[in-house]
């Protein structure tokens, strides 16, 4: 596997703070990286770093073979980045948004055309050409704004949190472009905080509090001795009020954490206490399960609280 | 070179099509400056004319009647009201009724025909420093003249003066305004329309999707500059015609040379926009940082206040402001026919000026990426 993208020992401070702590990774040609933490904790930093925005404090990162210190202007061409502010001019139509992005990378001629023609035939916004990109709804906007991002057809693709407040038809059908891209070997590094989506990645990333915790694919994630503390168990109570029994469950002997998950109550326990949870919750039907990815991320981000205290 | 500027086209095409598509800024954008133009080129007038004047003449003879005709003829005083006791006068001024209060003494004529010193009262209202002073000076020289007319046999003067004002004969007001005006109005329509098209871009987060493209700092900065020089130099070519045809100001140097030496002042201005809009965050702190410009460059820049008159540090703040050099191209082209050759370095000065704004406001750009 080719390595495209790769930090190293990243670390980025702002005066006293330190925004992104002695983060490493590689991601391969054709992956598409999921990567998570909750706001502030340094993602977008990252991305801006791997851009060649911002110069690392310490550590480097690579981009196709490229020093992020020392080439960013060649890392731009082929990089495309797309925010969830999207970057669109609303008062400029589809076609005008499209012709300004490829003009500003340079792209002329006939390349331009059979580029344009690319983008609108992957996107399928050919229809709204004439349209100002404001009278757009948000799934199209985004669409809009990603055949703007790939319009240079760059090989890495940085999307920060892309489907931030779209409706789910309009985040599948993304879903669904970027995977048809990274069949063409474009490879993706993508912020969400929707655990779906963090589960269709391949592999996924958790930065919290400026250091990246975890790494690795989901299956790895959920098996993590961190997030599975040694002798206990996840269990489901099925219960037809679960909202009700929630804050009894929580003040059980060996029950350590308790959230609701749709129907049910998701909770981590100790082992030794699972037989008898099943006496004591009358009415209710308790199983042991895999933890989820939020599981995962909430158990981790608990213990880094804890150990810092 | 080409890497330089790399964007310049594609941001400059797509800077136009905001313009068009948004006619109700332009309109205002055109409209405002032309407005104020007529306003201001209408109410500012310094010539000082018909001040209402109070009289108290407890002389009542022929003789005082004569003084307060020569009063009344010099056009700058307009004998309105006609005090019975010394307090009606004070009283007249101290409200605001009359601005001057003439007092001619009850032994004025037995005086005069004595041929002993009369003494006249003239009670000025100094709160407008502009009327006063014309007061003062116009009293000396009406009463002095009455003197020279009585002293002298056959009444003929030994001296007169024939003033014979240059290049602005009528000492018409709106000749030494409305050239000014013309600065102050392009630079505020123009340093708030570029300021605002950049902070504009930063609040809705497409400056930061360009910070990820290869666009250069300058391609972005002089992009935005062609589409709003354009405009501006537009409203310029409104603004001399307007003057020239409504106010009447004849411009008795070369046009071309005028238009010509008016674009390092765009520059300059356009740079100072970019500056601005690169310390300013949301639109409304680069509208303020905008406005905050029009103060200095009124009365520091030798638009109302004469430059020589001004205490050494406001002369030298005087020097770094860019209206100063366009105020000075104006006047000379318009009001002296003067030409290149007498005013080239004012536009070199400007020339400077707009160069080192726009690399400033590009550093600046560089720098902010950085965060």
């Amino acid at each position: 596997m080719t390595t495209v993208i790769a930090a190293d020992h990243l670390t980025i401070r702002f005066g006293s703070f330190t925004a992104v702590n002695d983060v490493s990774f590689a991601i391969g040609k054709g992956e598409v990286f999921g990567f998570l933490g909750p706001n502030g904790s340094g993602k977008t930093t990252i991305i801006k770093a791997l851009c060649g925005l911002l110069v690392p404090t310490q550590g480097t990162g690579e981009i196709l073979g490229m020093d992020i210190r020392r080439d960013p202007l060649e890392i731009k061409r082929h990089v495309g980045y797309m925010s969830q502010k999207f970057g669109l001019y609303e008062d400029l139509t589809v076609a005008e948004n499209i012709d300004f992005y490829a003009g500003v990378y340079g792209i002329k001629g006939s390349r331009a055309e059979q580029r344009k023609e690319e983008v609108l035939t992957l996107t399928g916004i050919e229809h709204y050409m004439k349209r100002r990109a404001g009278q757009l709804s948000g799934g199209w906007k985004q669409r809009l704004a990603l055949a703007c991002a790939i319009i240079h057809s760059p090989e890495v693709v940085f999307l920060d949190e892309p489907t931030a407040g779209i409706d789910p038809v309009a985040r599948r059908a993304l879903w669904d472009l970027i995977f048809r891209l990274s069949g063409q070997g474009v490879t993706f590094f993508v912020t969400t905080h929707y655990m779906d989506e963090a589960e269709r990645c391949g592999r996924v990333g958790y930065i919290y509090l400026s250091k990246l915790v975890a790494l690795g694919t989901v299956a790895e994630l959920q098996r993590l001795p961190e997030a599975n503390p040694a002798g206990t168990r996840r269990i489901q109570i099925d219960t037809p009020n679960p909202s009700s029994m929630l804050d009894s469950v929580r003040g059980l002997r060996g029950v350590r954490e308790a959230t609701i998950f749709g129907r049910s109550i998701h909770a981590l326990v100790d082992a030794a206490e699972v037989s008898s949870l099943q006496a004591r919750l009358a009415g209710a039907t308790v199983r042991t399960i895999e933890p989820s990815l939020e599981d995962v991320f909430v158990t981790l981000t608990y213990r880094i609280m804890e150990n810092s205290q | 070179m080409k890497q330089l500027f790399q964007g310049l086209v594609p941001v400059c095409r797509k800077e136009f099509i905001h313009i068009v598509r948004d006619p109700g800024t332009l309109f205002f954008a055109l409209l405002i400056p032309m407005l104020q133009l007529f306003l201001f080129g209408f109410a500012v007038d310094t010539n000082v004319r018909q001040i209402p004047t109070v009289v108290y003449d407890e002389s009542q003879t022929q003789e005082s009647r004569q003084l307060l005709e020569s009063f009344a003829n010099s056009d700058v005083f307009q004998l309105r009201n006609y005090a019975q006791t010394r307090e009606q006068m004070y009283d007249a001024v101290r409200s605001g009724k009359a601005r001057v209060g003439i007092r001619i003494p009850y032994d004025y004529a037995r005086r005069l025909q004595q041929g002993s010193t009369a003494t006249v009262l003239v009670l000025v209202d100094g709160s407008d420093s502009t009327v006063a002073g014309q007061a003062v000076s116009t009293s000396t020289g009406v009463t002095l003249r009455e003197s020279l007319v009585r002293a002298l046999p056959g009444g003929n003067m030994p001296i007169e003066v024939r003033p014979s004002v240059l290049y602005n004969p009528a000492t018409r007001s709106a000749n030494f305004f409305v050239p000014g005006l013309v600065a102050i109005l392009l630079q505020v329509m123009t340093i708030l329309l570029i300021a605002l098209s950049l902070v504009r871009e930063r609040e809705r987060g497409t400056l930061e999707q360009l910070t990820m493209t290869p666009v250069a700092p300058l391609g972005l900065m002089v992009g935005k500059m062609i589409p709003y020089g354009v405009l501006a130099f537009g409203e310029l070519c409104a603004i001399l015609i307007v003057m020239r045809v409504v106010f009447l100001v004849p411009i008795h140097g070369s046009v071309i040379v005028l238009l010509a030496m008016s674009l390092p002042f765009l520059l300059t201005v356009l740079g100072l926009g970019l500056l601005i809009s690169s310390k300013a965050r949301t639109q409304a702190e680069a509208f303020q940082l905008s406005m905050g410009t029009i103060l200095p460059s009124v009365f520091l820049s030798g638009y109302i206040f004469l430059i020589d008159n001004m205490p050494p540090l406001f002369q030298a703040i005087s020097r770094i402001i860019p209206t100063t050099y366009y105020i000075r191209i104006l006047r000379g082209i318009i009001l002296r026919g003067a030409g290149i050759g007498d005013l080239w370095s004012q536009a070199a000065v400007l020339t400077l000026m707009g160069c080192a704004a726009i690399l400033l406001a590009a550093r600046q750009f560089v720098r902010q990426k950085m965060v």
